[in-house]
């Protein structure tokens, strides 16, 4: 499966103006080239927004490979990594996001001691 | 294919030269150039530095791009840090020579989902070596990586490809590490970098603290395996290696005035030779700094540069003390031929010592130098770090061919110190001055102990502290022994007295002799005049005779005439036989 750039600004471009901006998730998902991991990343992600923030996200999924100047200015290590920008504090999950539990803690969706009960 | 690959192996594998004083020598040309090399010590021993040094040579030396990629430092803070080293990261980085990366990480707040690898580490590292062509590459701590991100095992999954990654992108890679409990680093990462791996080592022994640097590792080539001291001051990085220099260094026939005529005459009758080392030693108050310091000003007025330690007085007192005895630095210090540098001996350990006497060395481009005493550098209890660290300062001043004069202080139960004994292999001129205690006084003696090279007098001389400078005056060696100073004296004067009564005594016995000759001579006279009365009525007398027997012959002829005889008679033979 491949991961369409444009489709996600449509569907930004739906939600955005709805929404105010302290309700706003603003989600930045890097990646590496379209290898299975930044699929499954994506993928997940996708479901997870779905599921816990529908009509109030935005995901912008960024290709290092194709913009190498972004992992200098944006402090990126690891890929895939997922990156809250809003609502701020900025919170920073890396991995496929494969553990839907640790990424609703890391988005903070969930307090890690309801994670720790679940 | 196998014999394609064989001459390979001899080859010799490709280096990156570091530049850093001496490391080059004992790597043997530098790091394993296109493979990683791993840096690893304690705290604040050195390894940032030591990388830095390595790139920004790279950059102004060999025309090597570098890139630093810090965890620790932000670009300004590590061009801050290394700016009191002279190096200008601001200039290099405007002119691509240099790329700094910091790579943030922030701890405690990454959360991990899944698997994840550091391709984003890999993007920007790629993206600083594409920006200025690098060939060099630090990785400064990349260990804090661990403190950071979850999931060791994909940590060391990925650290091992980075590692294979910058192998087969060819660049130089230096990565450190912080030494860790019975390993060489806390997260093993000698298991990957494994073709050079450096220890570096920073411990205080006395009070004094000591850096050590060791290579553990070196794959495909040989190095050397010691601990070397090193020295980080405002040159930066510096290695010293005990000997790298070896035996090789050519040899002046060159000679020089001792500055002490006798002495000059002593080492047969020129001087020291250039570039070689002397030592003089003795005990308290010989006279060690003297014989310095008259050496310091014959250089001097023959234009030549010095370079004076002193490790006893400060240079205004040892400039008073010479000139009581006549010897005036005063001149060539304003001239800039000579300059002192006193330092206390414990100020410093050894290497720095040894550092910045070569430092000065190397600044002021002297022909001679003096150490006074070497004693100043024996601070700890250690002689063969003593004897080692001498060793390279004489290595070194032969390598750059410079005359050396050190002054060493003996103890007075011994002849000769410990120190002096071992190096004296490395003295090719040995001076002793001595204590000559005779008829309760103390005179100096001095002597030459060796000097390798030339024909040197075997004798004592007395030395003597005079207001015009030294002077060299010959003992008294007699009947009655060794003798100097007024012993010297009262000996020279009953010498004189027997001496002037032989002579005396020997005037009376020519005049004797002279008397006899005449009287000799005089009855010579006599009897050659008897003889010759002698022999002329001898003479007188053959002549009578001679003239009787003519007349006789005749006679007989006239007589056989007379009686007509018919025999005739021929000659007057066979008349003999005819009368027998």
């Amino acid at each position: 499966m491949e991961i369409k750039h444009e489709k996600i600004k449509t569907n930004l471009q739906k939600i955005l103006p709805a929404k105010a901006s302290g309700d706003k998730w603003d989600l930045h998902l890097y990646i590496a080239g379209q290898n299975p991991k930044a699929v499954t990343a994506f993928n997940n992600l996708k479901l997870i927004c779905e599921e816990h923030l529908k009509g109030k996200y935005h995901i912008e999924v960024i290709d290092l490979l194709k913009n190498p100047q972004i992992a200098h200015d944006d402090h990126i290590l690891a890929v895939p990594t997922l990156v809250r920008k809003l609502p701020l504090p900025e919170r920073n999950i890396i991995g496929d996001l494969s553990n839907k539990e640790r990424v609703l803690a890391g988005l903070g969706l969930v307090d890690h001691s309801e994670l720790k009960l679940v | 294919m196998k014999k394609k690959e064989r001459p390979s192996h001899r080859n010799i594998l490709p280096k990156s030269p570091t530049s850093i004083q001496g490391l080059d020598e004992i790597t043997g040309g530098g790091l394993p150039k296109g493979r990683p090399t791993l840096i690893c010590g304690g705290a604040g021993c050195g390894k940032t530095l030591f990388a830095m040094e390595f790139l920004v040579r790279g950059a102004t030396l060999y025309n090597e791009p570098g890139v630093f990629i810090s965890f620790e430092e932000t670009e300004k803070e590590l061009t801050a840090n290394v700016a009191s080293l002279g190096f200008d990261l601001d200039n290099l980085v405007e002119h691509k020579k240099i790329w700094l990366e910091h790579i943030h990480v922030e701890r405690g707040e990454i959360e991990q989902s899944g698997e994840y690898d550091l391709e984003g580490l890999f993007i920007r590292i790629h993206l600083a070596i594409e920006s200025v062509g690098a060939k060099r590459v630090v990785l400064d701590t990349i260990e804090s990586l661990f403190a950071v991100l979850p999931n060791q095992l994909i940590l060391r999954t990925e650290l091992r490809r980075l590692f294979q990654w910058l192998k087969r992108k060819g660049v130089t890679t230096i990565v450190t590490a912080e030494r860790g409990e019975g390993a060489f680093t806390r997260q093993g990462l000698e298991e990957y970098v494994s073709d050079c791996v450096i220890l570096l080592d920073h411990r205080v022994n006395d009070q004094s603290s000591i850096r050590r640097l060791r290579i553990v590792k070196y794959r495909g080539s040989t190095h050397g395996t010691n601990e070397y001291p090193f020295l980080i001051d405002e040159d930066g990085f510096s290695v010293l290696p005990v000997t790298s220099l070896g035996l090789n260094y050519s040899s002046s026939h060159e000679r020089i005035s001792t500055g002490i005529p006798r002495l000059d005459t002593m080492l047969s009758g020129k001087g020291y030779f250039r570039s070689s080392t002397m030592l003089v030693s003795g005990t308290a108050g010989t006279g060690k700094t003297s014989i310095a310091s008259q050496f310091a000003e014959a250089a001097c007025k023959r234009g030549e540069r010095v370079l004076f330690f002193t490790f006893e007085e400060s240079p205004s007192q040892l400039m008073r003390n010479m000139l009581s005895i006549g010897i005036d630095l005063q001149p060539w210090v304003k001239k800039g031929l000579l300059q002192f540098h006193a330092t206390r001996p414990t100020l410093y350990g050894l290497e720095n010592h040894l550092t910045t006497s070569i430092k000065l060395i190397n600044k002021f481009e002297p022909n001679i130098v003096i150490v006074d005493t070497i004693n100043g550098f024996m601070v700890g209890e250690n002689q063969t770090e003593v004897k080692t660290m001498l060793l390279r300062l004489v290595d070194f001043l032969k390598m750059k061919q410079l005359t050396a004069f050190f002054t060493s202080l003996t103890s007075e139960t011994e002849n000769l110190s410990i120190p002096d004994v071992d190096i004296s292999s490395l003295i090719d001129t040995w001076l002793l001055v001595r204590d000559l205690e005779i008829g309760g006084e103390r005179n100096r003696g001095l002597y030459v102990l060796k000097s390798r090279g030339m024909a040197h007098s075997n004798q004592i001389r007395e030395f003597r502290l005079t207001n015009h400078g030294i002077e060299l005056l010959d003992v008294y060696v007699g009947s009655e022994g060794v003798l100097t100073g007024s012993a010297r004296l009262s000996q020279e004067t009953k010498d004189d007295a027997e001496q002037l009564l032989r002579q005396q005594e020997i005037g009376t016995k020519q005049f004797g002799l002279e008397r006899k000759r005449d009287a000799m001579e005089a009855q010579i006279v006599v009897l050659r005049s008897e003889f010759q009365a002698e022999e002329a009525e001898a003479l007188k007398v053959i002549t009578i005779e001679k003239a009787r027997n003519e007349r006789f012959t005749q006679d007989k002829i006239k007589m056989g005439k007379s009686r007509r005889g018919d025999v005739s008679i021929k000659t007057t033979g066979t008349k003999k036989k005819k009368y027998i």
